[in-house]
């Protein structure tokens, strides 16, 4: 397999609610970007879960990176876990620290030598286009801006692979297209992206690959962007 | 390493008053246990000292002879139990005998008295059963005629340090627990304020090792600031107990030291307990 990431006939219950995500397969390749989508519940969430192996299947393998879910030992999780970002729906930045000292602790808990991590994100600021909000707190900027210092912190380790979580469910529709533009722009430089996400019409409008999945089951893998408007 | 350090003081700068209850209560609890254990000491430093008195005196028969009396003393002062004999003539007893005691005021008469030997035992011989065994020992001599020995008194003090000994035991286990306990709740609570960064750097890929780090180094601070507060306040007691009541013995330095110690491996067990158990509780979907 060439893929940088690879599900193999994945299936995830949970003893309480039930299955979660059922048979699915499919691969990505390096610097793909693809949309996840499917109503809430449908499993998107699980599925991420799955990539970064915050949870186990049931049955079939989880690969990432040359990691696989049947012989990975949690040990060997923060390894794999440099080599992913992930961003959230809610941002999830550490409201005591500005927006430098937010990008900078994920290189300081994952070993960076410190005179590395100034130059370091700096550049990551100005990627985002935050280089001028380095002191601000979370709380003073938007929520568009605080995407971006969440996505810079997700970028610290160069990840070969960007999961984010309905990125833009909070923002409206400005911040949308700004957060979708760097992803693509994070895209263009080789890391590929796993996009989840309710909004339709972002996929239809950027053609790109799309997974849909309804109760748990992949619906759809394709490009075929005339399905979706049915949908709306 | 020093980023884990960074952040274990970070905590007391977040959260001073939960920090000063924590290192409060686990001083109060190495309090009461030093409070015990000078109590212990002074026990022991008496009993030492009431034991230094423990002694076997042996009397002899009616005109041992000078010669036989010195081959015993050599005798008996090579037990290996033994680590001073000395010989008590019937003038000496009778001297001895009046100064202590007014009736012997009008005995001039030393014949009544007969001579004896004084045995002082070794330190760690002073025990119930080796002194009743130096004891028969002592007395298959033909020359001796008789051998005594508080026995009762020996039999007592001892049982009173064997108490002595196990409550202290038994209450230093007891509050240890406690100590640990308080720790580990301690440490519950910054892990549940610190939630949010746990959960960040479980998501960015910082190893569990480095996770806890942090809150054990935060542990051990808090258990070993416990630990010198309770040796001052323990001192502080002391001090007033030497002022008000009696003369008592302090700890020595090395104790003190093994007390703060202890104070720290209570902070450090407590945390590293705790710290497990609510990682996986704040780990939530990252």
């Amino acid at each position: 397999m060439s893929g940088v990431l690879r599900l193999d006939a994945v299936t995830k219950e949970y003893p309480r609610t039930g299955v979660a995500v059922r048979d699915v397969t499919f691969a990505i390749e390096k610097g793909e970007f693809v949309f996840l989508t499917g109503p809430s519940g449908s499993g998107k969430s699980t599925l991420l879960k799955l990539l970064s192996f915050a949870e186990r299947p049931t049955s079939g393998e989880v690969k990432v990176s040359g990691f696989s879910s049947t012989s990975l030992r949690s040990a060997d999780i923060p390894q794999l876990r440099r080599r992913l970002g992930i961003v959230f729906q809610d941002f999830r930045l550490l409201t005591d620290r500005t927006v430098e000292a937010n990008v900078a602790f994920a290189l300081e808990v994952t070993g960076t030598p410190a005179n590395a991590i100034g130059p370091k994100v700096g550049r990551l600021l100005t990627q985002v286009g935050l280089a001028s909000k380095a002191t601000a707190m979370p709380h003073e900027l938007s929520g568009g801006e605080q995407q971006r210092v969440a996505i810079a912190r997700a970028l610290a380790n160069d990840p070969f692979l960007l999961l984010a979580d309905e990125p833009t469910g909070n923002l409206d529709e400005r911040a949308t297209r700004g957060i979708v533009q760097l992803l693509r722009e994070i895209n263009a430089l080789g890391t590929a992206v796993l996009m989840a996400t309710h909004d339709l019409s972002l996929i239809m409008r950027s053609g790109y690959r799309y997974l849909e999945l309804e109760r748990g089951v992949l619906l759809y893998d394709g490009t075929d962007a005339s399905r979706l408007a049915r949908h709306q | 390493m020093s980023l884990a350090l960074r952040e274990a003081l970070l905590a007391f700068r977040r959260a001073p008053l939960m920090s000063a209850l924590g290192i409060t209560t686990i001083a109060f609890s190495l309090f009461a246990f030093g409070l015990f254990g000078l109590v212990a000491l002074n026990i022991r430093a008496a009993l030492l000292e009431v034991e230094d008195r423990v002694e076997v005196r042996a009397f002899l028969a009616d005109g041992t002879s000078e010669d036989a009396i010195a081959a015993l003393l050599g005798d008996i002062g090579a037990f290996p139990e033994v680590r001073e004999v000395g010989y008590v003539s019937p003038d000496s007893a009778l001297a001895r005998s009046r100064e202590e005691l007014a009736e012997f005021s009008d005995v001039f008469d030393a014949s009544v008295l007969p001579g004896s030997i004084e045995i002082r035992l070794r330190e760690g011989s002073r025990d119930p059963v080796t002194v009743q065994a130096v004891s028969d020992r002592i007395a298959t001599y033909p020359a001796v005629d008789d051998v005594r020995f508080g026995r009762e008194w020996v039999e007592k003090l001892y049982r009173i340090r064997t108490v002595a000994v196990y409550a202290g035991i038994g209450l230093g286990i007891v509050f240890a627990l406690v100590a640990v306990i308080i720790i580990g709740s301690t440490i519950r609570m910054a892990i549940l304020a610190r939630a949010r960064e746990i959960e960040i750097m479980r998501l960015v890929g910082a190893t569990d090792g480095f996770v806890r780090l942090p809150f054990l180094i935060e542990g051990t601070i808090k258990g070993t600031l416990g630990g010198l507060l309770a040796v001052a306040m323990t001192w502080l007691a002391h001090g007033l107990i030497t002022r008000t009541l009696f003369e008592s013995v302090f700890f020595s330095p090395m104790q003190v030291a093994a007390g703060v110690a202890a104070g720290a491996a209570l902070g450090f067990v407590g945390s590293l307990m705790s710290v497990g158990r609510h990682l996986r509780a704040v780990w939530r979907d990252a």
